[in-house]
């Protein structure tokens, strides 16, 4: 049990809305990270869809990088579709 | 009314049993698992002990069915009343018990008491699940390693011999006002059996034959374990009777 895999979980809350990192947890498979997900994390109608993903498979980026990565887009506003007058038929934008 | 009892009393013990394992599961993911099966059956318990309380009348409530009654008074089977011993035990009386559970339920639906049905539908989707957790974990550790294996034979072993008891009718259930009503519990057998047997291979175990099934928990007789759990669950109502929030 000691050396199980660690599982990051990621949980739709309802249907047209994506997949949310939620949390993770151990399982010895992705089967078993499945029903372990059901159990810990959708105990509260929180999901209607769960994604497990093995937690080294995730390559994150490097905060060291944060400032080369992510600085420049802060003082482009005009990125941001805010703009626009969407329809009402477009939810959850 | 009894036979609601009877059937409330299964879900209520294992129910208590299983929350025994809360705060000592192997594992943070298996402890949060276990406690949710523990709540479906107390839930289950509940509705089935309120329906209970409403055709007997007299401002009875369901909690005077868990709380009040002595040990000869309850009906469950005695494999739900069983230790929880070591995870693997754990694990077959729950298997054992979410088979038969399971295509009771599947049968209960077309009960002609509507309340009964319309709870066994509602419930069977939890049974679903159950039945689907307990597999899993039969075929891993059975399927396992030498030692996960050992152990889960050993609890196969010592607590085959109360799975048929929740197939072999009572004086209650055999009772001619019930037909139609109580499930036949003796047509259910062969369809639990298949599942259990099947399972049983995939998870390389060797089912035993048994001689002598352990039976009398549906007429009150009970194995002296039941007599402990009561203990724990009644205590606060018989220090304190009648004590509210």
């Amino acid at each position: 049990m000691q050396n199980w895999p660690l599982y990051e979980v990621f949980i739709r809350s309802k249907n047209g809305l994506s997949h949310k990192h939620v949390g993770s947890l151990h399982a010895a498979d992705a089967d078993m990270a499945i029903t372990n997900a059901r159990d810990v994390y959708t105990r509260r109608k929180e999901g209607v869809s769960i994604w497990v993903v093995e937690s080294k498979d995730i390559k994150a980026s490097n905060p060291e990088d944060s400032e080369a990565l992510f600085d420049p887009a802060e003082d482009k506003v005009y990125r941001h579709p805010t703009f626009y007058d969407l329809p009402d038929a477009l939810e959850h934008m | 009314m009894k036979y609601v009892l009877q059937l409330a009393d299964n879900a209520m013990i294992l129910g208590q049993r299983l929350a025994e394992w809360c705060g000592h599961g192997p594992i943070l993911e298996q402890d949060i698992a276990i406690t949710n099966i523990s709540l479906d059956l107390i839930g289950e318990a509940r509705v089935l002990y309120q329906y209970a309380a409403e055709i007997e009348g007299g401002g009875k409530t369901e909690d005077d069915y868990p709380y009040k009654r002595d040990v000869r008074d309850w009906r469950n089977l005695l494999l739900v009343e069983q230790p929880n011993g070591h995870f693997g035990y754990t694990i077959v009386r729950q298997f054992m018990f979410d088979c038969y559970h399971y295509f009771h339920l599947k049968a209960m639906a077309d009960s002609k008491d509507e309340r009964l049905a319309v709870i066994a539908k509602k419930t069977i989707k939890e049974a679903t699940y159950h039945l689907k957790y307990s597999s899993e974990w039969m075929i891993r550790l059975g399927d396992g390693t030498e030692e996960s294996r050992s152990k889960m034979q050993e609890a196969l072993d010592d607590r085959i011999r109360f799975f048929d008891e929740a197939f072999i009718p009572s004086k209650l259930e055999n009772d001619e006002s019930l037909k139609g009503i109580a499930v036949d519990c003796l047509s259910i057998r062969d369809a639990a059996w298949t599942k259990f047997t099947e399972v049983c291979n995939t998870a390389t175990l060797t089912i035993p034959e048994v001689k002598f099934p352990q039976k009398g928990g549906k007429d009150g007789m009970h194995t002296e374990h039941l007599g402990f759990i009561l203990a724990e669950l009644q205590f606060l109502q018989k220090s304190y009777p009648n004590s509210n929030w």
